[in-house]
């Protein structure tokens, strides 16, 4: 079962396309350009749609999606860890 | 699907665009005049009356946008004829003198020294001759490249990006090398993927007029805003759904210009093309707006990609409306018309969520109603570019 798609290899975040990941659950995931397999255990509760960190990640640090800079890190985020508004912010605008 | 052989059902116009639906539209040509054109539409069955908010004391390239998009509106080939009504006669001949130049019958009408009484009587004898004489109108066997496509997506979210965007994209790669006219736009929401878009432009020249497009709607941003945008790029929506940045959305955006094609020329907001290709229309992000300058232009389906669940139709160009986000392919199913929520379990390719897209696209085109159209989905929004005199 496909919990996470990843864009392309290289990507710092993937995306949960199953309803009702929880903190602690044992995820596997799907980097479709290259169709790998990849696991990573959660450390939130991350809703479908949202974004789970590849990676730790320290303040100021960019995140890739689609091989491309997505925005910066305002808050240190753990491998596993749910990505979102709280802790990543554009550069532009 | 081999596309090579592929056609659909359409109606050719006296221009020789070809469409896929038969409207008798009903055209107010100001705020006022909406009563009576939606009085016209009470009265004849079949006549479609598409009121807005908009027409008075307007100027300059604001006019000029506001003429281009009801005329254009007026001369999509899914209009079979078009009444029009104005509260000055004057400007109702305009719009009629300028969607006549596309040869399909208008009549048009103005309400000064008529009131809304007589003006309606008219109007209605007018449309009563049309609907009669359009339910005559047949299909004929058209091939692929007759078809003009049109795309833009809404409520997006993660899913997008990954599935249906992308099966957009797999439809236009595979529509491109058969000659069909296909548009994409969005300006604002290419931020932080517009270097991969001047990248994909065939030449120089559209290169240069595209960022110049980009750059003067990054100024409009940077002149207004009082924030990052948050809340409105990306939308409350779209940060619901799992998207946290513009770069993040434009990126996902841009997939539904698949991976092969080039983009051939940019148009002004509800500008024509001038050929076949893909075209890029300098517009906004909203999506009634994007789309009603879609049909302007005269596009005759438009394939609109969502992820949290945009609810959007036009009363002139039918929307498709595709999903890969299971959860709003289970709750909001009216609305979907395909659900590639298969490709985010690897139980659909590429390929075949393209096909899928393909099927429902020509079904579309040969009649079957979308579930925006179902459902009575006719939002038609004009775009303004700043205050009325």
């Amino acid at each position: 079962m496909i919990h996470f798609v990843v864009h392309e290899e290289g990507d710092g975040v993937g995306v949960v396309v199953v309803e009702g990941v929880k903190k602690g659950q044992e995820l596997t995931g799907w980097i479709m350009e290259d169709d790998k397999d990849v696991k990573i255990v959660a450390q939130s509760d991350i809703p479908i749609g949202h974004k789970l960190a590849l990676k730790d990640y320290k303040s100021g640090d960019t995140v890739i999606k689609y091989g491309v800079d997505i925005g910066k890190v305002v808050a240190p985020i753990r491998k596993g860890e749910h990505t979102h508004i709280h802790n990543l912010k554009t550069k532009r605008w | 699907m081999d596309l090579s052989k592929a056609g659909f059902r359409g109606y050719k116009r006296e221009n020789g665009r070809v469409g896929v639906r038969n409207h008798v539209v009903i055209l107010p040509v100001d705020d006022l005049s909406n009563a009576a054109a939606q009085a016209v539409e009470n009265n004849i069955k079949g006549a479609m009356a598409l009121p807005h908010p908009y027409g008075r004391l307007q100027f300059g390239a604001d006019l000029d946008l506001y003429f281009r998009t009801l005329i254009g509106a007026g001369c999509n080939p899914n209009v079979a004829a078009v009444v029009v009504i104005c509260i000055e006669d004057t400007w109702a001949k305009k719009i009629a003198d300028g969607i006549r130049a596309s040869g399909k019958p208008v009549a048009h009408f103005g309400i000064e020294q008529h009131g809304d009484h007589d003006t309606i009587l008219r109007a209605s004898k007018a449309a009563k001759e049309y609907v009669q004489w359009a339910s005559e109108l047949r299909r004929e066997e058209r091939p692929l490249k007759d078809l003009w496509v049109s795309t833009k997506c809404g409520e997006s979210d993660t899913t997008s990006g990954c599935g249906a965007n992308p099966t957009v994209g797999n439809a236009f790669d595979r529509m491109y090398p058969h000659g069909v006219t296909l548009m994409f736009g969005e300006t604002t929401e290419l931020t932080g993927g517009e270097q991969l878009v001047a990248a994909r432009c065939r030449n120089d020249e559209v290169r240069k007029k595209f960022q110049f497009v980009f750059d003067r709607y990054q100024e409009v941003i940077d002149r207004h805003k009082t924030s990052d945008l948050m809340d409105s790029q990306p939308t409350k929506g779209n940060i619901e759904g799992g998207l946290t940045t513009i770069e993040e959305k434009a990126l996902g955006n841009i997939q539904k210009i698949g991976r092969k094609c080039l983009v051939d020329g940019v148009l002004d907001k509800a500008e024509a093309p001038t050929g076949p290709g893909l075209w890029f229309m300098d517009s906004s992000s909203a999506a009634a707006e994007m789309v009603t300058l879609c049909a302007a232009a005269g596009f005759a389906v438009h394939l609109f990609p969502t992820g949290q669940g945009n609810v959007i139709g036009n009363p002139i160009l039918p929307v498709i409306k595709l999903s890969a986000n299971p959860r709003t392919v289970r709750t909001m199913s009216e609305h979907i018309d395909v659900d590639v929520s298969g490709l985010l379990r690897k139980e659909l390719s590429p390929d075949q969520a393209g096909d899928k897209l393909l099927e429902c696209m020509f079904r579309t085109a040969n009649g079957r109603l979308t579930a925006a159209e179902a459902l009575g989905h006719r939002e038609f929004v004009l775009t303004r570019l700043y205050e009325s005199a």
